[in-house]
């Protein structure tokens, strides 16, 4: 399964846990289920030599192994091929790139033999992609084709959400189970439990790190404190049913879009997330907390100071790309909202049906012609089939449907954060640049005013400046590739996305319309049968 | 609104030629023809007009068929009115034509319908209930609203939203020309009432009948004449029937009617909702579309044709809620108004008992004192007259309804479940289409 897949069917049940661990590989990589058979077995009892035949499902699966063999600059995907245990506690960061680039270079070429390709192609998917976000001098060309091979082995989901303790302490706790055959985690399948402060402090950790360098990092869902309220008090209500499973799907759509990044995937903490069975009570989360009121301040003046920056660049891709987005997030927040008042109204239809079928019952049995009286209660019958059927459409259209263009809404606003955070690299070099220039109006007074000594500190300091506009401008070059790379890999997934979760609901609406039938069949010979 | 609506020039002929054709089994010929013309706007095929046919031609009661038909054919709305032309074709002797057409309005069918309700001769009879008074208050509303509107949305919206509220608007004053013409078909259908004066006038008289709206103190006199009829009804109610057939008709017919009442009102609530989601359906197309001509990758493409979709299936989903009103809720609303009048019959029957009772014991009081015992024994023969003249044609009325309320739910309620399987296999069509198409792209 892509990663855009899991991260569509965030109703899918989880996968069904694979065999024991002495299953064949190879005949892993032919079930269509496992991941394109790319090697990710290293360290594994099977010798390397076997790993060619896996070429093929390659193939098979539409990747495209030339991409592979070409991107031979970087291979930190050397690493693990050569010590899979020592990986995790390698401390490898993937939030520091350059390290990796750097460490990689050492490795292949102590690689050797084994043919460039095989390490690379023995590596998981993570590899292909922080390969891509550590080689700058790539042409674009080279990075939209990297984005097609998004394929690794790792599929999470969220199940059973339990109510821990009572009143108003208590949570919900969510089984967070991971079946993976990467090497990086210690098993290959395995759950913890954790609770929704938990998925929270995860994304600000992630954000923390990787904001920066103009990643887009999948939101998660909304703080409810009316829900989550409910939930404590221990309303055993459909509302709080239906709250339960909105955030369930949606904590599962967001570990997976989590996941499928590959930067991300590469950070310990997510590691640490799947695989941890304490954590840390992540309290900066807490919407009343200190930590919180900071957060919020600190958005409010970003918000003004985004408003006032324009960058002057002569690619206009940028520009133009921010505009797309939020005309796109302008429509999809009307959608949303349409979306909203057919849930609605479809909800309203459904109780109108059921009162109106009693209705009908009642008037059935009041009729004292017989068969228009039985007639009569088939159609209260039938109208209370259709009840249900509306509620299940209804459903369909709020879980697939409007959370679908809630997601995205949300996941616009993170692009358009990747955005300023470009922003504010360039601005960033931009003031460099002015202090420099001071720096060197100072030092020219220095030598005017001819004070040695200031002069020697001023001269450091310009060196000083000097470095720092050089290293914030390839900081912006960096992010600048970033932020096109991650624009690029968001919108495959959003169409991929779209796509699915559109023809999932065209779907449900058709076996809808197929299920009418059947019931309007059965009742029309009733209907005819009034004499 | 100046909006002249022509009904016979949208549609195909035969809703003419069908419509005068009515027996008293066959009541609500109209209202399909509504339909037939609601499905015409939408360029389906004419599938009722082939359908009504069929089965009314079984029903055509031929004695009334030659010597009196009755049809609206042409009806006009101005302003706060609506002119219905009333076209007649007869054998019968009394009319000076064999066929001629008058103009009416509203008022002069609520006049001719009370003159039947006023006339003791008639008491014995249901009387047809009187058509609703056309209201196009709340779709005027709504057009003004959009004209004001106007400016804060585009074009395109706005000519959407136009055209869906012309249409409701076309929609609703065909139900109402159905109705008014129901009325006039059941009446012509009547052996007795067919032969009434008024009605002759009504239908022939080429000059205004000069009947003007009732005036607020009329009204206030209606009013109070109800409230008394209702406590009067409640105690003829309570009077025990020695006739059994009666005694069950009056328990039934007011357990039915009060069930009829709450199925029509929740009927409408139900399809109310159904128009609402259909027309959020229509507005997901257009914001699709939107987002759909905003590029031209593939995502977008995607969008376009799933906005196509929404859009047919919209109209699809329109039509089912227009149907179950149509064949649903009017004609539980219509029934809602027959039983009525049928309780109204046996109100009048049950006063007919109780006063047929009070001369009973004023004769036996007359006799006993020996005084004006003459005048008590005619005034005890009316009585008994009335009452027993009543109770005869009564009876045949009350299982003539019977009949007819057991024949119309039959032919709605087969047309509904025909109509819903239609929808529902046209919607399905434009679905498997559809994905096949997303599904083959992607």
């Amino acid at each position: 399964m892509s990663q855009t897949d899991m991260a569509a069917n965030s109703q899918r049940n989880p996968p069904p846990f694979p065999g024991s661990e002495d299953q064949d590989p190879l005949s892993e990589m032919a079930d269509g289920d496992s991941d394109e058979g790319e090697d990710i077995f290293v360290g594994n009892r099977n010798p390397v030599a076997a790993r060619t035949e896996s070429f093929q499902p390659n193939t098979a699966n539409g990747e495209e192994p030339a991409d592979l063999f070409s991107e031979e600059d970087s291979g930190p995907a050397a690493r693990s091929s050569n010590s899979p245990p020592g990986y995790k506690s390698s401390g490898v960061h993937s939030d520091d790139d350059s390290d990796l680039f750097a460490e990689a270079s050492m490795e292949l070429a102590g690689g050797g033999p084994s043919t460039a390709a095989k390490p690379s192609e023995a590596e998981a998917g993570p590899s292909p992609t922080t390969r891509k976000s550590t080689t700058q001098p790539m042409s674009m060309e080279q990075l939209e084709e990297d984005e097609v091979k998004d394929n690794f082995e790792l599929d999470v989901a969220v199940t059973n959400p339990e109510k821990i303790g009572d009143g108003m302490n208590a949570y919900m706790a969510y089984k967070v189970s991971t079946v993976t055959t990467l090497p990086m985690f210690r098993n290959r399948t395995f759950s913890v439990w954790r609770r929704f402060s938990d998925f929270l402090g995860l994304y600000e950790k992630l954000s923390l790190k990787h904001s920066l360098n103009g990643c887009i990092i999948p939101p998660p869902p909304e703080k409810s404190v009316v829900g989550m309220t409910k939930v404590k008090v221990g309303k055993e209500d459909s509302s709080s049913a239906d709250f339960v499973e909105r955030r369930r799907a949606a904590l599962e759509r967001y570990l997976q879009r989590v996941v499928s990044h590959p930067s991300l995937l590469q950070d310990p903490d997510v590691r640490e997330f799947l695989e941890r069975d304490e954590l840390p009570r992540a309290v900066s989360t807490q919407a009343l907390s200190g930590a919180g009121f900071l957060k919020m301040i600190n958005k409010a003046s970003d918000a003004v100071n985004k408003m006032t920056i324009k960058i002057n660049e002569s690619d206009t891709w940028f520009d133009d790309k921010l505009q797309e987005v939020e005309s796109e997030e302008l429509q999809l927040r009307k959608l949303h909202t349409v979306v909203e008042s057919l849930v609605n109204h479809r909800k309203e239809l459904c109780g109108n049906t059921a009162v109106f079928a009693k209705s009908i019952a009642m008037l059935g049995t009041s009729e004292d012609n017989t068969a228009l009286s039985r007639a009569l209660s088939q159609l209260a019958e039938v109208e209370d089939k259709m009840e249900a059927l509306h509620q299940a459409q209804a459903a369909s259209d709020f879980f697939i449907f409007a959370e679908l263009l809630a997601d995205y809404i949300r996941l616009l606003g993170a692009v358009r954060g990747c955005f300023e955070q470009r922003m504010k690299a360039w601005q960033r070099w931009q003031e460099s640049q002015s202090t420099l220039q001071k720096k060197r109006e100072a030092e020219a007074k220095l030598l005017w005013a001819n004070k040695p000594d200031k002069l020697q500190q001023a001269k450091e300091e310009i060196t000083e400046w000097e470095g720092k506009v050089t290293q914030y401008e390839r900081d912006f070059d960096r992010i600048s590739v970033t932020v096109r790379k991650e624009v690029l890999r968001f919108e495959k997934e959003k169409s991929k996305d779209f796509k699915s979760q559109l023809v999932k609901y065209l779907e449900s609406f058709l076996q809808s319309q197929q299920r009418l039938i059947k019931f309007w069949e059965a009742f029309l010979p009733e209907a005819k049968a009034i004499a | 609104m100046n909006l002249i609506l022509n009904p016979t020039l949208d549609e195909a002929p035969p809703l003419r030629t069908h419509r005068g054709i009515v027996t008293s089994h066959d009541f609500l010929t109209t209202p399909p023809a509504a339909a037939m013309m609601q499905e015409g706007l939408d360029d389906g095929p004419d599938f009722l007009s082939e359908e009504d046919r069929g089965p009314r031609a079984v029903n055509v009661d031929l004695q009334t068929d030659a010597t009196l038909q009755v049809d609206i054919s042409d009806a006009l709305s101005e302003r706060d009115k609506v002119k219905f032309t009333v076209h007649t074709k007869s054998t019968l002797p009394n009319f000076k034509q064999n066929e001629f057409s008058v103009v009416r309005q509203h008022e002069e069918f609520i006049w001719l319908h009370d003159s039947f309700v006023e006339n003791e001769e008639y008491a014995g009879y249901i009387i047809p209930p009187a058509p609703p008074r056309p209201d196009f208050d709340a779709s005027r509303e709504k057009l003004q609203k959009l004209g004001e509107g106007e400016g804060s949305m585009t074009k395109e919206e706005f000519t959407k939203m136009k055209q869906e509220l012309e249409a409701e608007y076309l929609a609703i004053f065909k139900k109402t020309v159905a109705m008014h013409e129901v009325f006039l078909c059941r009446v012509a259908a009547h052996p007795v009432l067919r032969k009434d004066l008024n009605f002759h006038v009504f239908l022939e008289y080429n000059q205004d009948l000069s009947v003007r709206g009732k005036n607020k103190r009329e009204k206030m006199e209606d009013f109070f004449k109800n409230v008394v009829k209702s406590a009067d009804g409640v105690l003829v109610a309570g009077v025990k029937d020695v006739d059994d057939f009666f005694e069950h008709e009056k328990t039934f017919l007011l357990e039915y009617h009060n069930r009829v009442k709450d199925a029509s009102a929740k009927s409408d609530r139900m399809i109310r909702s159904h128009k609402s989601a259909a027309d959020d359906i229509n507005r997901i197309a257009s914001t699709l579309y939107t987002l759909g001509t905003q590029d031209s990758t593939d995502v977008c493409k995607f969008f376009l044709k799933v906005s196509e979709l929404f859009e047919k299936t919209r109209k699809i989903e329109a039509r089912v809620a227009a149907d179950e009103d149509l064949k649903l809720a009017d004609l539980l609303k219509y029934y809602l108004r027959e039983s009525q009048a049928a309780k109204d019959l046996l109100y009048r029957r049950g006063r007919a008992l109780v006063d047929y009772e009070n001369a009973n014991k004023a004769l036996d009081k007359a006799r006993a004192k020996n005084k004006d015992v003459l005048q008590a024994e005619t005034s005890q023969q009316v009585c008994c007259q009335k009452f027993e003249k009543i109770s005869e044609s009564a009876k045949q009325e009350l299982i003539d309804f019977k009949t007819r309320r057991v024949a119309a739910f039959r032919k709605n309620l087969v047309e509904l479940a025909e109509l819903e399987l239609k929808h529902a296999k046209g919607n399905l069509q434009l679905l498997q289409s559809c994905l096949g198409v997303l599904k083959g792209d992607t």
